[in-house]
C-alpha cells in the first residue's frame, strides 16, 4: 500500500476542509513562484521526466501535450482550457478534486498556463456538478484576492484569468474537440483532427486542454521532483491514481493509489471485498464503461495501470472501476451501458448514431433471450462496423464494452438465446404471407 | 441522442429581469469581444432559473437577440443538451441515475419508488404539483450509487426506504438534507477507511 504521504490529494475525504487557509497547510501555493523563475522549458522538461500520462482516460504525456504549443505567441493568443465534464459511468474521481483540493487545480493552471503561453483558463465544468463549481469559484475569488492568480501572479509578471464554463449534460462534451464546440457556444459535436487543438483550439486559436487531475497533480510534482513521482509505479505508467470502484463491492470509494497495484488487492483493501467473495466475482470494468470488461480469471492477477490493461484487450481509461459480481445479469448490466451510448451519441456520424441504437436492441433482446444465436455474430459485426468509422473516439468507446462481453461471456449469451426464426409449420400469423406454402411439401 | 419535446403552452414574451440582466453582462464579460456566443449555455440556464426551472421558445428567441447570434443557433443549443427544461417541471425535480454502477446497487428500486409516490410516468407532476422525477444517465457519483439529483443537490447512499422518507419530507413542506446517506463522509470507504488516517484523526 502507498505510503500516506506520498499520496497527492491529502483531502480526498475532506477531513481538514478546502480554504485556503487549510490549502496552505497542506503545502498548496508553496513556492510556486519559484517554480515559475526556473522557466517554462524547465518546467516542460521536468514533468516529460516525470512521465506524467493525461489521467482524463487516453493516457496521453502530459509533458509532450506541453510541448506542441507553439513557442512563441503569435498573433493568436493561447488558452488552456480544464476539462472537467467528468460524465463516464463509474468515475467520480474530478467531482472530489473539485470540491475539495480546488487550489492544487488552480495551483496547476498557473503552472500549466505558464508553460504554454496561455493568460486565459476556462475550466469546462459538466452542468450537474453545480455546487462544486460554486466551491471552486470561491476558491477562484480567495485566490484573486491573495494574487495567487490574476494580474502579475504571485509577482511573477505572468497574467492568468481563470473562468469556469458550465455544460450542460452531455457526456460527448467529454471529448476535447466536442468540449471547445460547447465552450464556443455551440453543439457539443466533434471536430476532424487534425489540425490538433494545439494549433487550431478554441476559436482558432492555440489550445491545450488537460484533465482535472493531471492539471492538479502537476504542482506536487515539481515541488517533490519528477524522481520521486517516476519512482512509484513503472516506467511508462509513473505515479499515482485516484482510483473508484463502485459497483457490488462492500465498501465503495475513491481512493488514491499507486500505479499498477493489483486489481484483487486493490478491491480487497481499499473497497472491502466483493460482496459474495471473490469467488462471486463475475466480472469487472476497469476503466469506466467504454471499456471492454474482464471476466474473474484475468481480474485474478491484474495489474492496474495503462500497459497492463492494454495487454489484456482492456484500457485503464479513467480508472473508474465497475464491480460486477454473479447475483447479476452481465447482459442485462451491458444492455444498460449500450442504453448510455445511445442517449449520448451526438448524432453526427452515421454509424454511430444508428450503431448505438442497434446495439442496445440487439442486447435487450438478447438479454431477454428472444434473439437467434446467429445474432451474437451479427453484434459482433455491428460493433467492428462502428469502431474507427467515426470523428472521434465515441465509436470505441460505445463498441469495445461490447466486444469485451462477446469475447468473455459469448457461451452464456448463446446458451440463453435460442430463438429460431424459421416458422416450420402453419401458425396462422396472419402477418406472414408465405405461410400456405408450408403446407404444400413441394412449394 | 435525447428527444426533447417543446411544450406546447408558450408564453406571449420573455424579458430578463435586472437580476438576470446583470448575471448575463458579467458572463458576457468572461468571454472575448465578439465571441459573446460563448455564453449562449450560461444564458439558457440564467432563463431557466428565471422562469421555474424551464425554458419557452420566447425566452431563446430573446437571448439570440442578447447575443446578436440567429435564433435557430440558441434553439439547438438548447435542444442538444439533456439539462434544459423545455417544458415545466415540478418545484422538486428528481433526477434519478440508473446508469450500470447504480443500477448494480439497486437504482430500480428507487424508480419503483418513484412511479409509486409521484406519479406512474416520467416527466409528469406528482398529485399536488410539487415534484416531478425522471430516469438520466450517470450524474457522476458512482461511489456513493445509487444517487439522485434533487434540483442542484445529490442524494447520495439511498434505498427505497430512505427515498420514500424523502418524498415525504417534500410533501410536508420541508427540504430535505443532501448528501449521503449512510454514516460516511463524501467519497471515503465505511467503516474501512485505511488512506489518510493522520489527517482524519487531526
Amino acid at each position: 500500500m502507498l505510503k500516506d504521504e506520498d499520496r497527492i490529494f491529502q483531502n480526498l475525504y475532506n477531513d481538514s476542509g478546502a480554504d485556503i487557509g487549510a490549502a496552505k497547510l497542506r503545502n498548496d501555493w508553496n513556492g510556486t513562484k519559484e517554480i515559475l523563475d526556473k522557466g517554462r522549458e524547465w518546467i516542460i522538461n521536468e514533468v516529460k521526466s516525470s512521465e506524467l500520462r493525461g489521467r482524463g482516460g487516453a493516457g496521453f504525456p502530459t509533458g509532450l501535450k506541453w510541448s506542441f504549443a507553439p513557442k512563441e505567441v503569435g498573433s493568436r493568443p493561447h488558452y488552456l482550457v480544464i476539462n472537467a465534464d467528468e460524465s463516464e459511468p463509474g468515475t467520480c474521481k474530478d467531482r472530489d478534486i473539485l470540491r475539495f483540493e480546488p487550489h492544487k487545480l488552480l495551483e496547476g493552471c498557473l503552472i500549466a498556463s505558464y508553460a504554454v503561453n496561455a493568460h486565459k483558463c476556462y475550466i469546462y465544468i459538466r452542468g450537474e456538478y453545480f455546487n462544486e463549481g460554486q466551491k471552486l469559484q470561491t476558491a477562484i475569488d480567495e485566490a484573486y484576492k491573495n494574487n495567487l492568480i490574476g494580474k502579475n501572479a504571485l509577482n511573477s509578471g505572468w497574467d492568468l484569468d481563470i473562468y469556469i464554463h458550465y455544460g450542460a449534460g452531455a457526456y460527448i462534451c467529454g471529448e476535447e474537440t466536442a468540449l471547445l464546440e460547447s465552450l464556443e457556444g455551440k453543439k457539443g459535436q466533434p471536430r476532424l483532427k487534425p489540425p490538433f487543438p494545439a494549433l487550431i483550439g478554441l476559436y482558432g486559436c492555440p489550445t491545450i486542454i488537460n484533465n482535472v487531475e493531471t492539471v492538479a497533480a502537476v504542482p506536487t510534482i515539481l515541488r517533490r521532483g519528477a524522481k520521486w513521482f517516476s519512482s512509484l509505479g513503472r516506467p511508462k505508467n509513473t505515479g499515482t491514481k485516484i482510483y473508484c470502484i463502485s459497483g457490488n463491492v462492500n465498501n465503495p470509494c475513491n481512493v488514491e493509489e499507486e500505479m499498477g497495484i493489483p486489481l484483487k488487492e486493490l478491491i480487497e483493501t481499499h473497497a472491502g471485498g466483493v460482496v459474495g467473495g471473490w469467488d462471486n466475482l463475475k466480472a469487472v470494468i476497469p476503466g469506466g464503461s467504454s471499456m471492454p470488461m474482464l471476466p474473474k480469471e484475468i481480474c485474478d492477477n491484474m495489474k492496474m495501470d495503462f500497459d497492463a490493461c492494454v495487454e489484456n484487450k482492456t484500457g485503464l481509461g479513467t480508472a473508474g472501476i465497475v464491480v460486477i459480481n454473479n447475483d447479476q445479469d452481465i447482459i442485462k448490466c451491458m444492455a444498460r451501458i449500450a442504453r448510455f451510448y445511445k442517449h449520448e451519441s451526438c448524432g453526427q456520424c452515421t454509424p454511430c448514431r444508428e450503431g448505438s441504437g442497434w446495439m442496445w436492441r440487439m442486447l435487450e433482446r438478447m438479454a431477454a433471450g428472444e434473439a437467434t444465436p446467429d445474432e451474437v455474430d451479427m453484434l459482433f459485426d455491428v460493433t467492428k462496423q462502428i469502431e474507427g468509422h467515426t470523428i472521434c473516439a465515441f465509436g470505441e468507446g460505445s463498441s469495445w464494452p461490447v466486444q469485451g462481453l462477446i469475447r468473455h461471456f459469448k457461451d452464456e449469451i448463446l446458451e440463453r438465446n435460442k430463438f429460431d426464426p424459421v416458422v416450420k409449420k402453419s401458425k396462422n400469423i396472419p402477418y406472414l404471407v408465405d405461410q400456405h406454402l408450408l403446407e404444400k411439401e413441394n412449394a | 441522442m435525447s428527444i426533447k419535446k417543446i411544450h406546447k403552452v408558450q408564453p406571449e414574451t420573455f424579458v430578463f429581469s435586472d437580476k438576470s440582466i446583470k448575471a448575463a453582462n458579467k458572463i458576457v464579460s468572461n468571454y472575448p469581444n465578439g465571441k459573446q456566443q460563448s455564453a449562449v449555455m450560461a444564458l439558457l440556464y440564467i432563463a431557466q432559473r428565471q422562469n421555474d426551472n424551464w425554458i419557452p421558445l420566447q425566452a431563446m428567441k430573446y437571448i439570440a437577440k442578447f447575443l446578436d447570434m440567429p435564433y435557430i443557433k440558441v434553439y439547438e443549443v438548447a435542444t442538444f443538451y439533456s439539462m434544459y427544461n423545455l417544458s415545466p417541471v415540478g418545484k422538486y425535480f428528481f433526477q434519478v441515475c440508473t446508469t450500470t454502477p447504480c443500477m448494480l446497487r439497486g437504482a430500480y428500486d428507487l424508480v419503483k419508488v418513484c412511479k409509486n409516490k409521484i406519479s406512474e410516468k416520467e416527466n409528469v407532476l406528482s398529485e399536488d404539483g410539487k415534484i416531478s422525477w425522471m430516469e438520466v444517465e450517470c450524474l457522476g457519483a458512482c461511489v456513493n450509487a445509487p444517487m439522485m439529483q434533487v434540483n442542484e443537490d445529490y442524494y447520495e447512499d439511498l434505498n427505497d426506504k430512505k427515498l420514500e422518507e424523502i418524498i415525504e419530507t417534500i410533501y410536508q413542506n420541508k427540504t430535505p438534507k443532501p448528501g449521503s446517506y449512510t454514516k460516511r463522509i463524501n467519497a471515503e470507504p465505511v467503516n474501512n477507511r485505511k488512506t489518510l488516517i493522520g489527517n482524519k484523526n487531526a
